[in-house]
């Protein structure tokens, strides 16, 4: 193929082609103009997984990104200055997600880049966001950004760590289900964020973990993993993510049927899942890590009210207007609760322009307390400037008749960690 | 697990797959050795079964059963006339010439791949299975559903194979396999031959499709690794030889879901590939060569 390629594709085709290129960026749509005057709006560049692996959170992430743009702008925008977001798909690729980046620097002068949910594209993209001096604002989860991984401009203040959550979820599963565990996660940065730091917090707890089963992100048809799982496994911790998590929840559930060990899960293994979808019975009095419960529950808050009805969650967790579009709601509200913190620290430092990327920086670091409230419906969170990454409740939900009920929240502190950097000392 | 059961599941988890396997490299091989050109469209027609299935069965209320019957009748039907057109509109046109016809199938790949996107969009949609029964085989449970896709693609075979074996229509697809200048001069319509494969092979790999699907889910990037998979079945095999395509197949199959399951699903794919290296220099025309190249 190779040679037919070479010997078709002359050298003057290969500059036509160039020039052609040249000559589509040099029209008029493309000219990138100059920041305008001070009520022009305050461009948000909005990195999201509308294809690829992670489609279905990306669905969502748009939808409450949406919802909290339209809250903020009817409130009166930020210092006057309505909200615009610039999406653009980043195909859950990290080379994509790279060139979105640069795209939202170059071409739309976007004040600030958000929104990024897989780790890997976050990998990807988060060392161009530092060549780019661009504040990237990620929806992730994932520790890069409280290990010192990545960079000054890099900030994750909507949504909590893994290594902060499976902490806090060690001891219940250690005093509730077994000592014995066995665990499942998909096998890239974000499931070996589980892999590494469940196992240690589960070990100092007096546990063990029995055996490692990581599954390729991509992977389409998961019962070959299985038999993997030792029959002396008390407790399956299992965390999935992309496209087929239905097919393995399912696959498990053929697999084990009733008699299989006791589950651990992150939702993540059934996120935007129906869980009335024949052959999910057997889930029914497992547990599910949840970072936002998907069913309103018995003691839900007046703010989660007024966001789920915001971004159009019924009481279910799926869409208003169709029972079957499940919401990713367990991850969602960090798009919600990170634009509202954006507002905050524009406001706080009093940003015009792009000049005062910086500074907004500053203002984000110097935050702490992020109490319950409509900007922050998830729960209170601790913020911690140096390590760029935000703590906060955690919850436990049991699988009770097809849906997710309360089971245990914890403390803000069962996910405290030692800071591993020091973001702030890094030059802009 | 004990061995036993271990070696039990591995098998019937390798026998599903090869079934698959073998109905999409089965569409593959008809084409290239009939046609004498690489298809590398396949796995997007594949995917285009699954989600044909997934847009029938929805499309049908009440029992999952009669969507399923209904798209196991129409989606292979649909996507061998989708086929037949490219072959009609592109592939004609470029007068069948191998190292072209590459190029052409890529651009039909992203060509589907694409519309598929803007359609179904990108997430992954379930198809109900037409039964749901779980089988406890008491070390572990099966579904009654991946048995039937294995006793569906057997069947499948034996008719690919009566029809090629035993008809009029085999005999004229064996004529043009073996020299499609002699069998024009004998009158047959090369063209109107060239077609019918070319759908006919779509028409097969959508098969394999509707049967996977509601194990599988649809998605529109499903294509990739069944064509690739077909591909290092095809060469083992031998390009256009179907018996050497199904016990490729089985092989292939097999000794994934037994190595998956045992060591892990990636030395499973290594061990394929270096397969492959091995019997390109070994027997360079595959293990059951039909056709002189």
């Amino acid at each position: 193929m190779k040679k037919i390629l070479k010997a078709n594709i002359s050298r003057r085709k290969l500059m036509k082609g160039i020039a052609s290129v040249g000559s589509i960026v040099a029209m008029p749509g493309f000219v990138s103009y100059s920041q305008a005057a001070s009520s022009s709006p305050i461009k948000i560049g909005f990195q999201v997984h509308r294809t690829g692996i992670g489609a279905a959170y990306g669905r969502w992430y748009d939808r409450t990104t949406q919802a909290a743009v339209k809250i903020i702008n009817d409130s009166g925008g930020i210092n006057g200055r309505p909200l615009e977001i610039i999406a653009e798909d980043d195909g859950t690729d990290p080379k994509r997600g790279a060139e979105a980046l640069e795209k939202f620097a170059n071409q739309h002068d976007c004040d600030v880049a958000f929104g990024t949910l897989f780790s890997h594209v976050v990998i990807g993209s988060a060392p161009r966001a530092g060549e780019l001096k661009l504040p990237y604002f990620v929806v992730s989860e994932g520790h890069h950004v409280a290990s010192g991984m990545l960079n000054r401009y890099t900030l994750q203040p909507g949504i909590t760590d893994v290594k902060s959550q499976v902490q806090a979820m060690a001891p219940f599963v250690k005093d509730n289900l077994g000592k014995k565990v066995t665990m499942v996660y998909p096998d890239f940065a974000f499931g070996h964020d589980h892999r590494d730091y469940f196992s240690a917090a589960f070990e100092s707890q007096g546990g063990q973990i029995i055996a490692k089963v990581p599954i390729p992100p991509t992977e389409s048809s998961f019962s070959k993993y299985f038999p993997k799982i030792p029959r002396d496994t008390e407790v399956l911790y299992h965390v999935m993510v992309g496209p087929a998590v239905l097919t393995f929840v399912k696959e498990l559930g053929e697999f084990y049927g009733s008699k299989g060990p006791k589950l651990f899960g992150f939702i993540d293994s059934v996120e935007a899942v129906d869980l009335s979808t024949p052959g999910l019975e057997f889930l029914d009095g497992s547990y599910f890590w949840e970072g936002n419960p998907r069913y309103a529950q018995a003691n839900q808050t007046d703010h989660d009210k007024f966001y789920r009805n915001a971004v159009g969650v019924d009481s279910n967790g799926a869409s208003v207007s169709d029972p079957k579009d499940v919401s990713t709601y367990a991850h969602m509200f960090g798009c919600w609760e990170t634009l509202h913190i954006i507002k905050k620290g524009m406001e706080k430092s009093g940003y015009s322009g792009i000049k005062d990327r910086a500074k907004l920086i500053e203002a984000v670091e110097s935050m702490t307390s992020m109490p319950l409230s409509q900007a922050h419906p998830q729960g209170a969170k601790i913020f911690n400037g140096k390590t760029h990454q935000t703590f906060g409740h955690q919850y436990i939900t049991k699988m009770t008749n097809g849906k997710l009920v309360l089971a245990h929240t914890t403390s803000i502190e069962d996910t405290f960690y030692p800071d591993e950097v020091d973001y702030t000392k890094q030059s802009f | 697990m004990d061995l036993g059961p271990y070696l039990l599941f591995a098998s019937l988890e390798g026998l599903v797959h090869a079934a698959v396997l073998s109905l999409i490299a089965l569409g593959l091989s008809l084409v290239f050795g009939v046609m004498r050109i690489v298809n590398v469209a396949h796995g997007e027609f594949f995917m285009l079964g699954a989600i044909l299935t997934w847009w029938v069965s929805n499309f049908v209320m009440g029992n999952p059963a009669l969507g399923f019957l209904l798209a196991l009748l129409i989606v292979p039907l649909v996507v061998g006339i989708i086929a037949m057109f490219s072959d009609l509109l592109i592939l004609r046109h470029l007068k069948y010439d191998p190292e072209v016809t590459i190029i052409a199938t890529i651009g039909i790949l992203y060509i589907i791949q694409q519309f598929a996107l803007m359609t179904f969009g990108p997430d992954a949609r379930p198809v109900e299975q037409p039964f749901n029964i779980r089988l406890d085989l008491y070390w572990f449970g099966f579904s009654a559903y991946k048995f039937f896709v294995i006793f569906s693609a057997i069947i499948l075979l034996f008719c690919v194979w009566l029809v090629m074996a035993k008809t009029k229509f085999g005999l004229i697809l064996r004529a043009t396999q073996l020299d499609s200048e002699i069998a024009q001069a004998f009158g047959i319509p090369i063209s109107t031959v060239y077609s019918l494969v070319f759908g006919v092979g779509a028409a097969i790999a959508a098969v394999g499709a509707v049967l996977i699907v509601p194990i599988q889910q649809a998605h529109y990037l499903m294509g990739g690794e069944p064509l690739l998979l077909a591909f290092i079945v095809v060469i083992i095999g031998g390009l256009g030889s179907l018996k050497g395509t199904v016990v490729a197949a089985m092989l292939i199959g097999i000794s994934d879901g037994i190595i998956s399951v045992f060591f892990s699903p990636n030395l499973a794919k290594i061990l394929a590939t270096l397969l492959v290296v091995v019997v390109l220099l070994i027997r360079p025309n595959g293990l059951f060569r039909t056709i002189r190249i």
